[in-house]
């Protein structure tokens, strides 16, 4: 058989989420055995379609081919039967971390029929070694999964689906938090797979990488495939252009707004391994952005700040003020605020409605000897509603319903009519439309012209660019460089923010 | 078509199965729609409304207490002892019940709150100690007026008229526990639907985490559901050493599932698909119909559990059902 016989056509891919398209007529083709670079800014749909190829989304539209065959793909072990496996970026969820690694590798035939009754140790352990041993690998399979680190746990994922007899992987940003000989590693392990006639799809931020590696690239852009290219062919710089379409710059005008006094500061900030010794500024008016990758530890930077996190050493200081902020309440008290990253989870309530997710911190405000006013309830909601463009049908709506960037608006919105100066904002943008984006950074600009302070956390660097006064880079929990406006590009903040310790000057 | 058959049965459900029941009641037995009838269930379910109300708070901030009804037993013989033991006023021999609620309620928060205990656990742990304690108090023995100690000699004192009057007496010709009841029913709910505190205990139950983001002091707010639940579960308890007239070893121990069957019944009520407390009010009333009918048709009392079983499980599946089909189906 050719490789064309045999490879995964995608065609005409649609698919709407309430009504809001995220995958216009998408065309993706992977041959087996080469390694597909899937490229595209944060929303511009990779993930839905990867969704909708292992099967956890149904599409609206379209076919899936594999070779001559058209494939439904109603559910994750659909997928798995016809060969496509996705190695996804939280691990954990995948894993089993109580049971052996040799059991987490063959953990799809021990939960279905052909598994048979009874399992005999022996051959799973052989197995399982096998697997491992194919991918160059050298990971104990009598070990408990728990006890492995993040990339043994992923290499244990790419191990199940070679057991599966795998065509196609999809490898969902696997080089995110990985350090540089990980990663290594793992390239030499999809080389491998690719030897062995497996395609691979790969999504990634890094652009180096990708052309370091990969064979093919295509870009998708607000729900289309705007580009494939073989890598040859092709260049970062052809490749940013059709990711971004138009510059952020041009797209997001930043606000021009005069800097004033110190507002926030902190002292040799330090919380367990993730936040080491930070010392920052945030002025008033002041848009100060703090890059990395993930996990580079710029959530737990936020929620120290917020108090959510507990703070080991190193002080916090609002005007000048020495602050002891032991909880969020604290926090809010002298004047800091966030919006979380995990928006759905910890920054609105998804069952209540509109209004009462906006009057939540201001309660106290809006009632009378205990009393929530109703009157003045909803004149604050639908005040809040107009300023900040949400759309909802009505007030009483639950917030469940919006989409996602009207759900950041809300997050968002609930906090700006407290007196607070400084906002922190953890990865706003992320999973949301570029209409919401817009009017979400027209609000941080807002915020900033009324003499806010603002700290924008983010690992879009173009983003941070664009927004920001001043930028941050942080890696491994250390704030390692600093840059002005002027200075920052993104290649500079990628380097500083992947590697950058050695030139701390 | 069939979903909204579904919502109509959320909905109204459990209004249609009361309101069905009564009928039914009414039809057979000649003298169960009376207002003799129907004021005698008012009083009888008013004791465990008021433990009903306690599980309803902890439920609302998306906890559990199981030591309501030790709480009740404990309640029960404390404020007999005061009266028969030591001779004490009204306000000792209902003030000291409350706060031993209050301190129940304070230590299950701890073990909650702070020790992280999940809480079914320990308020089981709670729940046995309670227990003990209560017996170890009478050394097992129930109080009674004049009530005779092992070493022959008698208690002092007897139970008060005016104590007496809170469970067994009369005004305006409704029975005392009944105006109680109702007083509490609608205090409870006004504050939890129109206050400030009311509204964090709801956001703190719906998503811990994002409430302590939006600086709300989810502890405090949970420890005092904790709090109140056994302050209620501590009335319910005074209440019914007031309407028998002696001290009950163990008077609460069946009170907690009835509670817990009422606020479950109750959180269909009218759409609400959270612990309420109209609708726990509903679901003692459902109960409380129930018992009374099957009584009066003669029906084995320990088949009175099989009834109140079946009508849990049905209110729970169609609340559970419910939720979980519009929770998942539509985001």
């Amino acid at each position: 058989m050719t490789a064309n016989q045999e490879e995964l056509r995608l065609e005409h891919i649609t698919k709407s989420f309430a009504g809001v398209p995220a995958l216009k007529s998408v065309d993706f083709t992977v041959h087996r055995g080469e390694i597909h670079a899937l490229l595209g800014a944060n929303g511009a749909g990779k993930s839905t379609l990867m969704k909708i190829l292992s099967g956890a989304y149904t599409l609206d539209a379209g076919t899936i081919t594999i070779g001559p065959r058209e494939v439904k793909l109603h559910s994750p072990s659909d997928a798995k039967k016809n060969g496509i496996h996705c190695v996804y970026q939280e691990v954990d969820t995948a894993l089993v971390p109580q049971i052996t690694v040799a059991e987490n590798i063959l953990l799809d035939r021990l939960s279905t029929r052909e598994g048979g009754l009874w399992h005999s140790w022996g051959q799973i352990y052989r197995e399982a070694e096998e697997a491992i041993a194919k991918l160059g690998a050298s990971i104990d399979v009598r070990k408990k999964v728990e006890g492995l680190s993040l990339s043994e746990k992923q290499l244990v994922l790419i191990a199940r689906t070679l057991v599966e007899k795998a065509k196609f992987i999809i490898f969902d940003e696997p080089t995110a938090p990985l350090s540089h000989e990980e990663t290594t590693n793992l390239f030499r392990v999809m080389k491998q797979m690719k030897a062995e006639g497996i395609g691979c799809i790969f999504i990634s931020h890094r652009l180096p990488e990708v052309f370091e590696h990969c064979d093919r690239v295509t870009v998708m852009r607000d729900g289309q495939q705007v580009y494939t290219e073989s890598c040859e062919a092709s260049s970062m710089d052809e490749v940013i252009r059709h990711m971004l379409g138009k510059t952020f710059e041009e797209e997001f005008p930043k606000r021009n707004v005069p800097i004033g006094e110190v507002i926030l500061q902190t002292d040799q900030l330090t919380s367990g391994t993730r936040v080491k010794q930070v010392d920052m500024q945030v002025r008033s008016g002041e848009i100060v952005s703090v890059v990395g990758l993930v996990g580079a530890g710029k959530s737990e930077l936020s929620n120290v700040l917020f108090g959510a996190l507990r703070r080991d050493q190193g002080h916090i200081f609002m005007h000048g003020r020495k602050l002891s902020v032991k909880n969020p309440s604290d926090a809010i008290e002298a004047g800091i605020v966030l919006v979380p990253e995990e928006r759905r989870k910890h920054g609105i309530m998804v069952e209540d409605s509109v209004q009462q997710n906006l009057s939540l911190p201001l309660l106290r405000q809006l009632s009378r000897i205990g009393f929530v006013r109703g009157r003045r309830e909803q004149e604050h909601a639908q005040r809040l509603v107009d300023r900040l463009g949400v759309k909802t049908s009505s007030l009483k709506q639950q917030v469940k319903f919006l989409s996602g960037g009207n759900q950041q608006k809300v997050a968002i919105g609930k906090w700006v009519e407290t007196k607070a100066d400084v906002f922190l904002f953890d990865e706003p943008t992320k999973g949301v439309d570029i209409g919401a984006k817009s009017d979400i950074f027209r609000l941080i600009g807002d915020l900033a012209h009324q003499g806010k302070g603002i700290l924008y956390f983010t690992c879009e660097f173009a983003e941070a660019i664009g927004i920001a006064d001043r930028i941050l880079v942080m890696c491994e929990g250390r704030v390692v460089k600093e840059f002005s406006r002027d200075e920052a590009t993104q290649e500079k903040l990628l380097y500083y923010a992947s590697a950058g310790q050695e030139d701390e000057s | 078509m069939k979903n909204k058959l579904l919502h109509i049965l959320f909905r109204y459900g459990s209004i249609i199965v009361i309101l069905g029941v009564i009928l039914f009641f009414s039809l057979t037995l000649p003298h169960f729609f009376s207002y003799a009838n129907l004021t005698d269930i008012l009083r009888s379910i008013s004791i465990v409304t008021f433990v009903a109300i306690g599980v309803t708070l902890s439920l609302i901030v998306d906890g559990f207490d199981l030591s309501v009804g030790s709480t009740v037993s404990i309640a029960t013989v404390v404020s007999a002892s005061m009266m028969v033991w030591y001779e004490q006023p009204i306000y000792i021999v209902i003030g000291v019940p409350l706060l031993i609620g209050a301190a129940i309620g304070c230590i299950n928060a701890f073990f909650i709150v702070k020790v992280r205990i999940p809480d079914l656990l320990a308020t089981l742990a709670i729940m046995y100690i309670v227990s003990g304690l209560h017996k170890t108090y009478t050394s097992g023995y129930s109080i009674y007026n004049n009530m005779q100690f092992q070493d022959g000699t008698k208690a002092p004192g007897k139970f008060s008229e005016s104590f007496l009057w809170l469970g067994q007496g009369e005004w305006l010709g409704i029975p005392v526990p009944v105006i109680l009841l109702i007083i509490a029913v609608a205090v409870v709910h006004v504050f939890l639907t129109y206050t400030r505190f009311g509204r964090q205990m709801y956001v703190t139950g719906g998503n811990e985490e994002a409430a302590r983001l939006s600086g709300i002091k989810v502890k405090k707010v949970r420890t005092l559901a904790y709090v109140a639940s056994g302050v209620f579960a501590a009335f319910g308890g005074v209440l019914f050493a007031a309407r028998i007239g002696s001290g009950q070893i163990d008077a609460g121990a069946p009170l907690l599932m009835e509670a817990v069957a009422a606020v479950f019944v109750g959180f269909s009520i009218m759409g609400a698909g959270k612990p309420n407390v109209i609708g726990t009010f509903f679901g003692a009333v459902l109960i409380g119909v129930l018992v009374n009918g099957l009584t009066m048709m003669n029906v084995q009392y320990f088949m009175h559990d099989i009834i109140k079983g079946i009508v849990l499980v049905l209110a729970l599946s169609v609340t559970f059902y419910y939720l979980y089909r519009t929770r998942s189906g539509k985001n």
